[in-house]
């Protein structure tokens, strides 16, 4: 069967044709349905090839398509890669990927666009999955760009919107660069190992030069950011939640934005070697992670608080990427990918109850009229609190007890962030669900709980969420880590915990307690209290309003960048393209002009005159030949 | 020498004949006029080839001669219908007249 994994990319590669070609004359159920039936084979395919490839001898088996780019000694085939890093992602991509995919087809049900949505919903799932099957890093960069097509189509899919349109284009220049950085690090691989497929690059990565090493994960690193949305690339990723809300959950939270993480896992070989690069991931990853979430603190959009919450978590995984707990952050890559997957889809839920309001401050007490996207909420957001027993409870705490192993001032940085998680996600809770109605008559009345096809991917991620932990309960407890020993054997440095037991004790029991206090503190402001954020133009403390406008990055942003370039091309617009270039060019033009109504004289339509000219010009050039 | 007379006194009649007919051709008004001496100077060239032709006691340029005269008779025959199709227009044949392309 593992030779059979190309099909798992066709599958959604001919439901994204069939839409594509044929979406407009399909009608909606059937399109839906071959949108997700075509994932849903792909999931049936990945679950038989996660279990084989589990008892392979080697771990790992190359899957030669046919060759890509052969040219003298350059030659690239078209190949996959099928191992226990590859078929984890294949697992999350396809799973989460079928649920998001059943929820669309009735969150999107009355929108015009519905074929067009499952077109580039399957273009995307074939481009991820290119990206985590790829051999090579010339095949993981196609993915990479396809993601981000998609990505980009998806947010803007609301075209007629100008706003939208310029968070589409936003997340796509902001990708480019990031993109530009993975590009170099792919041509330094190149040029350094003379090839781009794994299993060589990485066997030959212990004899070239620790310099050159550090460059290549460096660059490499500049690609994650960009895709990953750290810092200083991550301002794209909440404005990208202008698109639907099922991409936001899928594309934006699940799948593609922990394409950096999955790059850098299996890159780690190039980390291990280079401490500098893998200080340097620990630290933007734990500055994105507190950063985002004092963010997170003060808005007031739904999907806004999710987002940079999905920022704040991504941090917390390349944290754990730059301590060298690989397993743990691809551990709290699928808890994430469980329980953000149903927030999300939780607050399309609410959202298309809402009749499309996004602002918390309108909403509250919702959780009589929406009772099923209320519990699965609620269990999502103690999963991602660290509260005890549930997924994230584990997968945060594995990447906390890492990092404090390797410097305790990074993992109270993060024991900070998974503090804040904890407060903006009840905050977000206690505004939605409870207290009184805050919106209007209208709304009131048009309250419903979603249809069938929207709980139940609700219902199920709900169970991963809380059950999720099961696949990384920690050793120390005397259990069998199974996700940790799965990707053992792709990771080169291990790193087995050497913290004494109680340390560890110590650390979970910090965690939960603080878990728990601050979910305290945020009953007492929001449910308590009833206190209810302020509007935009409120007075507000100085600090407060500097978090609520973003730290004001974009504004940064914006005086740094953007209005340098345009002062440049305007300078360059109006002298060189306006005098140079069109001077140049007008010039041509109006010369030819000129000479053109003076030599025009001479063409009078006299016959003999055009012969005794005609005669001139023979005796000349005889002449001219002749005496010369 | 052919037969007794110099070649330079063909290469004068050619000669003369060529700038008579050239001078016509530019001088004159009246189509026919302008046509004959353009067969005039065809001619020119053709006594020129003949008279070299012997000279060298080569066959090509006689051959040659036969072929231009050959093209000569069907432009005659296209041009006469020219000048015949002007005539029916514009009721002349002088050049001066033929000049719509001027502006």
């Amino acid at each position: 069967m593992i030779k059979l994994v190309g099909l798992i990319t066709l599958f959604s590669l001919i439901g994204f044709l069939i839409n594509g070609f044929f979406g407009k004359k399909l009608s909606k159920s059937l399109s839906g349905f071959i949108a997700c039936s075509a994932i849903l084979a792909s999931f049936i395919l990945s679950v038989v090839i996660f279990i084989e490839a589990r008892h392979l001898p080697e771990h790992s088996q190359i899957v030669n398509l046919f060759s890509w780019i052969s040219a003298g000694t350059l030659n690239i085939p078209f190949e996959f890669v099928v191992d226990p890093l590859s078929t984890w992602f294949l697992l999350i991509i396809t799973g989460i990927g079928f649920l998001i995919h059943v929820y669309s087809t009735s969150y999107m049900h009355n929108d015009e666009g519905f074929s067009r949505f499952f077109t580039y919903l399957n273009l995307f799932v074939f481009f991820m999955l290119l990206l985590v099957l790829g051999n090579n890093f010339l095949i993981m960069f196609v993915g990479w760009e396809g993601v981000g097509l998609c990505s980009y189509l998806l947010i803007g899919f609301w075209f007629k919107n100008t706003e939208y349109n310029n968070a589409a284009r936003k997340a796509f220049i902001m990708n480019r660069i990031g993109d530009l950085g993975f590009l170099l690090g792919i041509l330094l691989i190149f040029v350094t190992f003379g090839s781009t497929s794994f299993d060589q690059v990485f066997s030959k990565a212990g004899t070239a030069e620790q310099g050159t090493i550090t460059a290549i994960a460096l660059l490499l690193f500049i690609g994650a950011m960009g895709k990953s949305a750290q810092i200083p690339l991550y301002t794209w990723l909440p404005d990208a939640m202008a698109g639907p809300t099922p991409v936001s959950a899928l594309i934006h939270a699940a799948t593609m934005v922990t394409a950096g993480i999955y790059m850098i896992t299996r890159a780690n070989v190039f980390y291990s070697i280079s401490e500098t690069a893998s200080a340097v991931v620990a630290v933007v990853g734990v500055a994105t992670a507190l950063f985002a979430a004092t963010i997170g603190l003060f808005q007031n959009d739904i999907k806004k608080i999710l987002a940079y919450s999905t920022v704040s978590q991504l941090g917390l995984m390349f944290l754990g990427l730059g301590v060298g707990a690989y397993s743990s952050s691809v551990f709290h890559v699928t808890t994430h990918a469980f329980f953000k997957a149903l927030l999300f889809l939780g607050a399309g839920s609410v959202i298309h109850a809402m009749g499309g309001e996004q602002d918390v401050r309108k909403m509250g007490g919702l959780k009589k009229a929406l009772p099923i996207t209320f519990i699965t909420m609620l269990l999502g957001t103690i999963a991602i609190s660290g509260v005890p027993g549930f997924s994230g409870f584990f997968s945060k705490d594995e990447i906390l007890a890492h990092t404090y192993e390797h410097s305790p001032t990074l993992w109270f940085f993060g024991m900070l962030t998974s503090m804040l998680t904890a407060f903006y996600m009840f905050r977000l809770m206690f505004l939605t669900f409870w207290g009184g109605f805050r919106g209007t008559k209208e709304q009131h009345h048009h309250l419903h709980e979603s249809p069938k096809a929207m709980t139940f991917p609700l219902i199920v991620l709900a169970i991963l969420s809380v059950l999720g932990g099961v696949i990384g309960l920690p050793h120390f407890w005397g259990f069998h880590n199974f996700i940790g020993d799965h990707l053992e054997p792709l990771i080169l440095r291990k790193n087995p915990s050497t913290l004494p037991h109680d340390t560890e004790w110590m650390l979970m029991g910090i965690a939960s307690v603080a878990a728990l206090a601050v979910i305290y503190v945020a009953y007492i402001i929001y449910r308590q209290r009833n206190i209810i954020p302020l509007n935009e133009n409120d007075k507000m403390p100085a600090l407060q309003k500097t978090i609520y406008h973003k730290y004001y990055v974009d504004e940064i942003y914006d005086a740094i960048v953007r209005k340098p370039l345009d002062a440049i091309s305007t300078m360059f617009y109006k002298f060189v393209d306006k005098q140079i270039i069109d001077g140049i060019v007008e010039g041509v033009g109006s010369s030819v002009k000129g000479i053109g109504s003076v030599v025009r004289l001479a063409q009078q339509g006299d016959i003999s005159f055009y012969i005794i000219t005609m005669m001139l010009g023979v005796i000349g050039i005889l002449l001219f030949t002749f005496l010369l | 020498m052919i037969n007794g007379i110099s070649i330079n006194y063909y290469i004068l009649l050619s000669a003369i004949l060529f700038i008579i007919g050239s001078i016509g051709v530019m001088a004159r008004r009246n189509s026919i006029i302008i046509f004959m001496c353009i067969e005039l100077m065809l001619n020119a060239v053709n006594l020129l080839l003949v008279a070299f032709s012997t000279l060298h006691n080569d066959a090509k340029g006689q051959v040659f001669v036969f072929f231009i005269m050959a093209v000569a008779a069907a432009e005659v025959a296209v041009g006469l219908a020219i000048l015949s199709m002007i005539y029916r227009n514009i009721k002349s044949i002088d050049t001066h007249l033929l000049s719509n392309l001027k502006n």
